[in-house]
């Protein structure tokens, strides 16, 4: 998997005149990356994942997978919401098997792909339980196994834990890691949250706000089996100082005047 | 809830009874059960109930068959809607009833006109009902729909329809009331029978009680029918139910 991001610019067109939302955007991740776009609100970094998920068109620049130009939304790139996107009237088990459905998949494998998959993000208990009956977290582990079930080439996620409340969402982005650890499937997460970038990522780009363009690459040299404990090592205090550094650098003189 | 009842049973019976109103005005609740055994023995209860449902059944059928995949359509695909919204906006204020007497011109005085006056007088509401409903299916359902690997047309019947299926159930419990009015409009201007007709001939012979007990059945049969509407509610969507 090569997930290439050439040049790429977006422009709304809004009442008051046209926003330029990205600026001249260069990314990529590779197979087996977790990699993590992180941005104050403005960085346009909800706007950037739409597009790589084919649901925006781009104005300028192109966005590759594979080297085939992505033209609109496909099950090659699963999507993870920040809004819990469950299908209400369907059971867990239904939720999770209904992309292998939409793409004419049997009910034999479907079932098996689903239950392997819930057992991943260690709902199988839940499976024949509706939507409602879930909490918040795992109503986004039943969105994440159903994004796995379609086996997609790279996982996007738009700030999937910022309905969270704090411990819920700890306990989260370590089940995320484990989960990647485990399954090597290949991720783009965007957040505006700095902790989780460094604590996730092997890879985090900065973005500046108005317009959103790519301030700096960094990459995170943890251990790729990180606990919570890393928060407290002082590599990991520098990654973060760093990045809120990059991120208040921007922020400042717009603060003064 | 028993006391919803039972407080203004009592107050008529309690009228009645203290013969504050002329009994031919105001019969006690007495002689309007009397008035109801005497409709149902000699047949006509249930001849006319089944007439006025017979109506309903056709002629809200015919709305509801319609309205929805119109009403999905307008919902789903703004060109739809553009073209028939405001028609629909217009025709919809024009009062049903004040048609009565060109369907009678167009179709007679048989069943067509009744089930022509419900059908209108309903299918427009529960087109924009429909179509509000499906405004209001979350985009970030359809785009996960989408980034899952769906085509708009799985997204359409496997997302958006049932999505959208207690509203309709919702829909057609709330606009099946003015069908259960205007089948009695209709049958008071002109019909064989029907529970509208069975008032008008209790008028033209003065039984008040025959038109209090038509009225009650009337009561019943509309409040059963929503019941019936909110069971199939329970039944189908238990998920859209706290």
């Amino acid at each position: 998997m090569h997930l290439e991001i050439n040049s790429l610019s977006k422009q709304f067109e809004t009442r008051q005149g046209p926003i330029l939302a990205l600026d001249g955007i260069d990314m990529h991740v590779e197979t087996g990356e977790f990699v993590c776009a992180v941005g104050a609100s403005g960085s346009g970094k909800s706007t950037l994942l739409r597009l790589v998920a084919g649901l925006d068109m781009p104005t300028a620049g192109e966005i590759t997978v594979d080297g085939q130009i992505v033209t609109g939304p496909g099950s090659d790139r699963g999507m993870v919401f920040q809004s819990y996107t469950l299908y209400p009237w369907m059971t867990v088990q239904n939720n999770v098997e209904f992309g292998l459905k939409l793409q004419g998949i049997g009910a034999k494998e479907r079932r098996e792909m689903a239950s392997y998959y819930l057992d991943v993000v260690g709902l199988t208990r839940f499976a024949r339980s509706l939507p409602k009956q879930l909490s918040g977290g795992m109503k986004q582990r039943v969105a994440i196994a159903r994004t796995l079930a379609s086996r997609p080439k790279i996982m996007l996620m738009d700030e999937p834990f910022g309905a969270l409340d704090v411990q819920t969402k700890e306990t989260m982005q370590q089940f995320m890691l484990d989960l990647w650890n485990r399954t090597g499937v290949s991720i783009l997460m965007i957040t505006h949250d700095v902790d989780e970038a460094v604590f996730l990522a092997q890879r985090v780009y900065v973005l500046t706000a108005h317009p959103g363009t790519v301030q700096r690459e960094l990459f995170v040299d943890l251990p790729s089996d990180r606990t919570y404990t890393v928060r407290r090592d002082r590599a990991f205090q520098d990654y973060r100082e760093e990045i809120m550094d990059l991120l208040r650098g921007k922020m400042t003189p717009a603060l003064a005047s | 809830m028993v006391l919803s009842i039972a407080v203004p049973l009592v107050l008529w019976w309690l009228v009645s009874s203290l013969d504050l109103v002329n009994d031919k005005f105001l019969p006690s609740p007495l002689q309007v059960v009397q008035a109801l055994g005497r409709l149902w023995t000699d047949g006509f209860l249930l001849d006319d109930t089944a007439a006025s449902l017979m109506r309903v059944t056709v002629g809200f059928g015919l709305a509801a068959l319609v309205s929805v995949p119109i009403g999905i359509a307008m919902g789903a695909f703004a060109s739809v809607r553009s073209l028939l919204e405001p028609i629909i906006g217009v025709v919809r204020y024009m009062p049903p009833p004040a048609f009565i007497p060109l369907l009678i011109i167009y179709l007679g005085l048989g069943e067509a006109p009744k089930i022509a006056l419900i059908f209108m007088g309903t299918v427009f509401f529960n087109i924009l009902m429909i179509m509000d409903a499906v405004k209001f299916v979350p985009k970030a359902l359809l785009e996960t729909t989408y980034t899952l690997g769906g085509q708009r047309r799985q997204a359409l019947f496997q997302v958006i329809a049932p999505y959208v299926l207690p509203n309709i159930i919702d829909t057609f419990r709330i606009n099946i009331a003015t069908s259960w009015s205007l089948v009695v409009v209709a049958e008071l201007v002109a019909a064989e029978n029907g529970l509208g007709k069975r008032i008008v001939l209790a008028q033209k012979f003065f039984n008040t009680d025959e038109i209090f007990a038509c009225l009650i059945i009337l009561g019943v049969i509309g409040f059963a029918l929503d019941l019936s509407l909110r069971y199939l509610m329970r039944l189908t969507c238990k998920w859209a139910i706290d």
